[in-house]
């Protein structure tokens, strides 16, 4: 399978702290890959990294063959990345509607018949379309973040916590409609919420203090709680 | 009652003339974080711009036109090659501002003088109209159509062009906006270009008002247009628009009543305003913008 997104001994910097040292990931198509691990480990800094929104100081990030490194963040997204960031994200001062359609890139040509489509799969947000952002829930939100996600045919999401902060409830919906998801797309999730990441991943990366230190299947990590307790302290 | 109706006529084609600066001003602002103090030197080159033209042209629309476009390429090159390198760095901006307006100011007076050059009104609007017995300035009626015009056209970009949604969901998250694809940078440009060109507006629709130009015009319009976005607040499209015409409002009044308050009146409702509702009159709940802009 050809690989999708391939991250080699990727090292990046905020200020004038390195924070990631050593990552390696490889995503092929259609998968669906955990990136677990301890808070403050990184894992939200290696997405804003490939999305350019962090500096790189070494190391490769390809998407197919083009190399993201050093580009700009937008034209990294129009490369096809979807990017759900931990925040959300959402524009408060734009309706749901607003969002989506701003969310849709010039090369997307189905954008309306996208936007239906998340409609279905989220019909929270059908009826609540045309109300500003600034009035949804946490769980609205994530959802309108996921569904921007979803209005363009990208060759990989990237997804930062999505059932931080949430209700057992909304995040009991949102597996279900991530596991829908991700029968269609390629999908790198950082997930703090152990089950939920093997809900939807067949394959995980643990990220400790900037570095990737471990890697499988998710079903021998979900055998191993030797592992589980040294990096994940479950 | 006369003398009320005059004053109301004046106050809202003062306040109109206030909201073309200040609008540019809350709108660059809003979404850039930039309070930008070269904005007077804009208004002024659109004073100068007008002139220029419409002694050649003898055009009132050919004026007010080049003025907008030379000011609007005055703001591309403002921010192309200074402000554009400062996004986040508030002190810089300012320094950077304040040096572009003394220079942009000192090559008016190279290229026009330092003595102010008389323009009259174009005679199709310069006559009055006297309705029971209140005498009703054309120029000022124009000035009003104008002014709210202009309200009217940034509303709805605002509201509904890509453009409009791009700056709403860039004033609180720029990052966000770059990361769905949209190159935020080029709309910086452009929404500063705009902001300037309709300083330029407001400087030509002013020289013919004052009776002429002269490159000292900037300073008093810039300050009100800042007690305008202060009062409005800081960044609120809708809130500086109010807060103008209420400025031009109470100065028409003020200056009337008692004139020797005319000059402290603006800066007392600023100061009240700062006092006991910093995050601005009109602001309905959605305070400190400024620091939403700043932070990317
Ligand atoms: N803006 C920043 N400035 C300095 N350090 C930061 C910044 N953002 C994150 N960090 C540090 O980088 C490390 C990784 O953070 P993060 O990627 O958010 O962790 P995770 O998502 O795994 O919880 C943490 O130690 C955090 O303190
Ligand atoms: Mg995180």
């Amino acid at each position: 399978m050809a690989s999708i997104l391939k991250v080699e001994n990727l090292n990046s910097y905020i200020g004038q702290y390195t924070i990631l040292q050593g990552v390696d990931i490889e995503v092929k198509k259609g998968e669906a890959i955990a990136i677990l691990g301890r808070n403050g480990a990184g894992k939200s800094t290696l997405l804003k990294t490939i999305m350019g929104l962090v500096n790189t100081r070494s190391g490769s990030i390809l998407l197919g063959e083009d190399s993201l490194v050093g580009i700009p963040t937008y034209d990294i997204a129009n490369k096809g990345i979807g990017y759900v960031p931990e925040d959300y994200g959402v524009f408060d001062y734009l309706t749901i509607a607003e969002n989506l359609k701003l969310a849709i890139r010039n090369d997307t040509k189905d954008g309306d018949d996208r936007i239906a489509k998340v409609y279905d799969i989220f019909p929270d947000l059908r009826k609540a379309s045309e109300r500003m952002a600034r009035t949804l829930s946490g769980g609205q939100r994530q959802m309108l973040s996921i569904s921007r996600a979803l209005v363009n045919d990208n060759k990989i999401i990237l997804i930062d916590e999505p059932s931080k902060g949430l209700a057992p409830v909304v995040i009991e919906t949102l597996a279900v409609a991530l596991k829908e998801i991700s029968k269609e797309s390629t999908i790198l999730l950082v997930e703090q919420n152990f089950s939920l990441a093997c809900a939807i991943a067949s394959r995980y990366y643990i990220i400790n203090e900037g570095r990737t230190v471990v890697n499988g299947k998710i079903e021998d990590l979900i055998q191993d709680t030797q592992l589980q307790a040294t990096h994940l302290g479950i | 009652m006369d003398i009320f109706l005059t004053l109301f006529i004046n106050g809202l084609s003062e306040g109109a003339l206030i909201f073309l600066v200040s609008s540019g001003l809350a709108i660059i602002l809003g979404l850039m974080g930039v309070v930008n103090f070269a904005h007077g030197a804009l208004f002024v080159w659109g004073g100068y711009a007008y002139v220029w033209i419409y002694q050649m042209t003898n055009s009132f629309i050919l004026g007010i036109l080049a003025a907008m476009l030379i000011v609007f390429i005055l703001g591309i090159i403002f921010e192309k090659f200074f402000v554009s390198r400062l996004y986040g760095n508030a002190p810089a901006q300012i320094l950077i501002t304040l040096g572009l307006n003394i220079v942009f100011i000192e090559i008016i007076r190279l290229i026009w003088g330092n003595t102010p050059i008389a323009i009259k009104k174009p005679d199709f609007i310069s006559g009055t109209t006297i309705i029971n017995g209140v005498t009703i300035s054309h120029y000022r009626i124009l000035l009003i159509i104008i002014g709210i015009s202009v309200l009217i056209i940034v509303n709805y970009i605002l509201k509904n062009s890509k453009t409009g949604m791009v700056i709403r969901a860039g004033v609180q998250r720029s990052d966000m906006v770059q990361a769905l694809g949209i190159n935020i940078r080029l709309y910086f440009t452009i929404v500063f270009a705009a902001g300037a060109a309709l300083a330029g507006l407001g400087g030509a629709l002013y020289a013919p008002l004052a009776g002429n130009v002269i490159s000292t015009a900037g300073a008093n319009n810039q300050i009100l247009a800042f007690i305008a976005i202060v009062i409005g607040g800081l960044g609120n499209f809708s809130g500086t628009a109010k807060a103008s015409f209420l400025l031009g409002l109470m100065n028409a009044f003020v200056a009337w009543f008692i004139p020797s308050f005319a000059v402290v009146t603006n800066v007392l409702v600023m100061a009240i305003v700062l006092a006991f509702k910093p995050e601005g009159l009109f602001s309905e709940g959605r305070k400190s913008i400024l620091r939403l802009a700043v932070k990317k």
